[in-house]
């Protein structure tokens, strides 16, 4: 029989102690918060699922998750393809390599609020190079007052700081890829395409899935910039879970509503993530099930 | 099928001064099965993959039956190609695998279908279509690859690159069996680059030798045991390889550390870089005549019994039968048919 040295957990216990200060600590404050109420002074008062109800049934917090999923939706529809198409583009070998992911660096090296800023300053229409030189085409752009173009500038914004991510990690798989499979897929006469649906596709398969989930998270928590650039406007249109969220806690000061809120939106992400998580493996589990059935035969 | 013709192929990789595949015209007859043998590095690779087009030569022409090819892309050359390490294409099953050259090409479906059928009888996968490619192991993962080069009939010639070196070892004769009946059966022109002997010796009829991007014999196995035309290919072949003694002549006899050694013929060969070849088959040990050596290391591999001698500076093996009794003073006779005289490595022809 295997002994048991249960001194073994003095030597998880900093990293315990860690997670505890760091994490679980502050979530179940918030768990805590979630389901009382208090009139200040200290003073809690249990009410169960109440807020949890409220929240689930407001209008307000439908519209915020509505608008997040589409930003999500609409960014992930951009910066995948883009970051693919554009990692396909960039030379393997020379000096253009490191120009390139030097590039492609860049922008991922800007903090969150001086992209907001910048692009709070390009888009305006008295002193803003893009803002300044639209109405100077002509084009009626104003991303204060149009709810069409602060839709526009956040997205663009987000594909201009974000797709290099996608690409850095799309053409890490790519260039992981064997010579010999364009060697073989040229053998075989494969196109262009074919090359690209058969044997590069499915190696960045695995990136790609990292790609996604972290850009979709990052999506859909984004803060600092809408907050930046709009301000959740004109009017609500761009406000976001994250900036609802904030008014809430922060501006109205509703502790609980805010709390129930705050989980509500954590597991919505959690489930999010398992649901591409799991389609995107679904394959691969497979195919791992079935190599190792045929092991046990 | 086609007829393989190389006409001054020399190949340079960038950035290097020495050439990779010096310049060499080689033909390559229509529906024989050749192999390629040379260590690592040699420029097996290099030449193979200048006929089927993966690299563009540094000089000279790729003909297949008379018709220039050098300029053509892979897809044009019609040639199958078979590759050192598995090549699937994952998300595809192995039908799909399969039949991916044909539908490449535009084949008819039921055309294809029949085709990919034939092919999976014949790598004895019936049955087994249907799986996904990604799950299966690497044995049978190499058999698509051999499959996808086997399953187009109108090929001009199927290369292999090493394809067995990821085989386990008793699948590799059955393998290669296969192979040889496939050729027997098709009559496609085949050429197979190993840097294992007996690989070559068993696949081939004729086996092309390569040493430093250079083809030093071309032959069958016997000539390649017999009569080695270049030192490399006589130590290269046969285990352990031929003895290369220094040696000097005069008139019909070899003269080795002060020993003479009667030839079989005359040489008229005079100057420095005299080599003598013989294979530790053809030497017999005896008590008391021929050369004297002392004997440094005796191996017994199970078949035969490995006697590893030395004259002065120089080693000499010599294979003798299993049971043999090793006398106390060892001396060497050589069976004066079997020498073989090479001046700068290269064998001095001493036939009419």
């Amino acid at each position: 029989m295997k002994v048991h040295n249960n001194r073994a957990w003095l030597l998880v216990l900093p990293v315990l102690v860690l997670v505890a200060v760091s994490a679980i600590i502050p979530l179940m404050t918030v768990v805590n918060y979630s389901v009382q109420d208090s009139f200040g002074n200290n003073e809690f008062f249990w009410v169960g699922t109440e807020w949890f109800q409220e929240i689930l049934a407001s209008e307000r917090f439908h519209n915020a998750l509505q608008r997040t999923l589409l930003f999500s939706a609409l960014i992930l529809a951009i910066e995948i393809p883009l970051g693919i198409s554009i990692a396909l583009a960039m030379p393997r070998k020379g000096f253009g390599v490191s120009i390139c992911l030097v590039l492609m660096a860049l922008p991922l090296l800007i903090p969150w609020n001086v992209v907001g800023t910048i692009w709070q300053v390009f888009g305006r229409v008295d002193i803003g190079l893009l803002g300044y030189g639209l109405a100077n085409l002509g084009v009626d752009y104003n991303y204060t007052q149009d709810t069409m173009d602060a839709w526009i500038t956040l997205i663009v914004m987000d594909v201009w700081h974000w797709t290099s991510l996608v690409v850095l990690l799309c053409y890490s798989g790519l260039v992981a890829i064997p010579e010999v499979y364009y060697q073989a897929a040229r053998i075989d006469g494969a196109s262009r395409w074919a090359i690209f649906r058969y044997i590069q596709l499915p190696k960045m398969k695995r990136v790609l899935l990292i790609a996604v989930l972290l850009r979709f998270m990052d999506s859909f928590m984004i803060y600092t910039e809408p907050f930046v650039v709009t301000g959740g406007g004109p009017g609500n249109a761009t406000t976001f879970l994250s900036i609802d969220l904030v008014q809430m806690a922060v501006g109205q000061f509703d502790l609980g509503p805010a709390a129930a809120m705050s989980l509500i939106y954590f597991l919505i992400i959690l489930l999010l993530c398992w649901i591409f998580y799991t389609v995107m493996t679904s394959t691969t589990e497979q195919d791992a099930t079935a190599a190792g059935e045929r092991r046990h035969e | 099928m086609a007829g393989i013709e190389l006409a001054g192929i020399a190949h340079r990789y960038h950035g290097n001064d020495a050439y990779s595949v010096n310049p060499l015209n080689q033909h390559w007859q229509d529906g024989g099965a050749y192999a390629l043998l040379g260590p690592s590095g040699c420029g097996k690779t290099t030449l193979l993959n200048i006929i089927s087009g993966l690299l563009s030569p540094t000089g000279g022409k790729v003909l297949f039956d008379g018709q220039d090819m050098t300029g053509l892309r892979t897809e044009q050359r019609n040639i199958a190609q078979v590759f050192q390490f598995p090549v699937v294409y994952d998300t595809l099953s192995v039908a799909e695998n399969l039949a991916f050259p044909l539908r490449n090409r535009g084949l008819e479906k039921l055309e294809v279908s029949t085709r990919v059928k034939e092919v999976l009888t014949l790598l004895g996968m019936t049955g087994r279509g249907q799986q996904q490619a990604s799950s299966l192991n690497a044995d049978d993962k190499q058999k698509i690859s051999l499959g996808r080069g086997l399953v187009r009939t109108d090929v001009n010639a199927i290369l292999f690159d090493e394809p067995l070196t990821v085989i386990d070892p008793h699948l590799k004769w059955q393998l290669r069996t296969e192979l040889k009946k496939i050729h027997r059966q098709f009559g496609h022109t085949m050429i197979y680059v190993t840097h294992d002997q007996i690989e070559a010796l068993t696949f081939a009829d004729q086996v092309v030798v390569m040493y430093e991007g250079s083809v030093v014999q071309i032959g069958t196995p016997q000539q390649l045991f017999d009569k080695p035309q270049h030192t490399f290919v006589g130590s290269f072949i046969g285990s352990p390889g031929m003895n290369i003694i220094r040696c000097g002549v005069d008139g019909s006899d070899a003269i080795i550390e002060g020993n003479r050694i009667p030839l079989h013929q005359s040489v008229t060969a005079t100057g420095d870089g005299l080599e003598l070849g013989i294979r530790p088959e053809h030497i017999q040990l005896s008590g008391s005549e021929g050369v004297s050596v002392e004997v440094t290391v005796v191996e017994d591999v199970g078949k035969h019994i490995v006697v590893r001698t030395r004259l002065a500076e120089q080693e000499i093996d010599v294979i003798v039968r299993e049971g043999t009794a090793i006398p106390e003073r060892v001396f060497l006779k050589f069976d004066a048919a079997k020498l073989n005289l090479y001046q700068d490595s290269f064998l001095l022809d001493s036939d009419p």
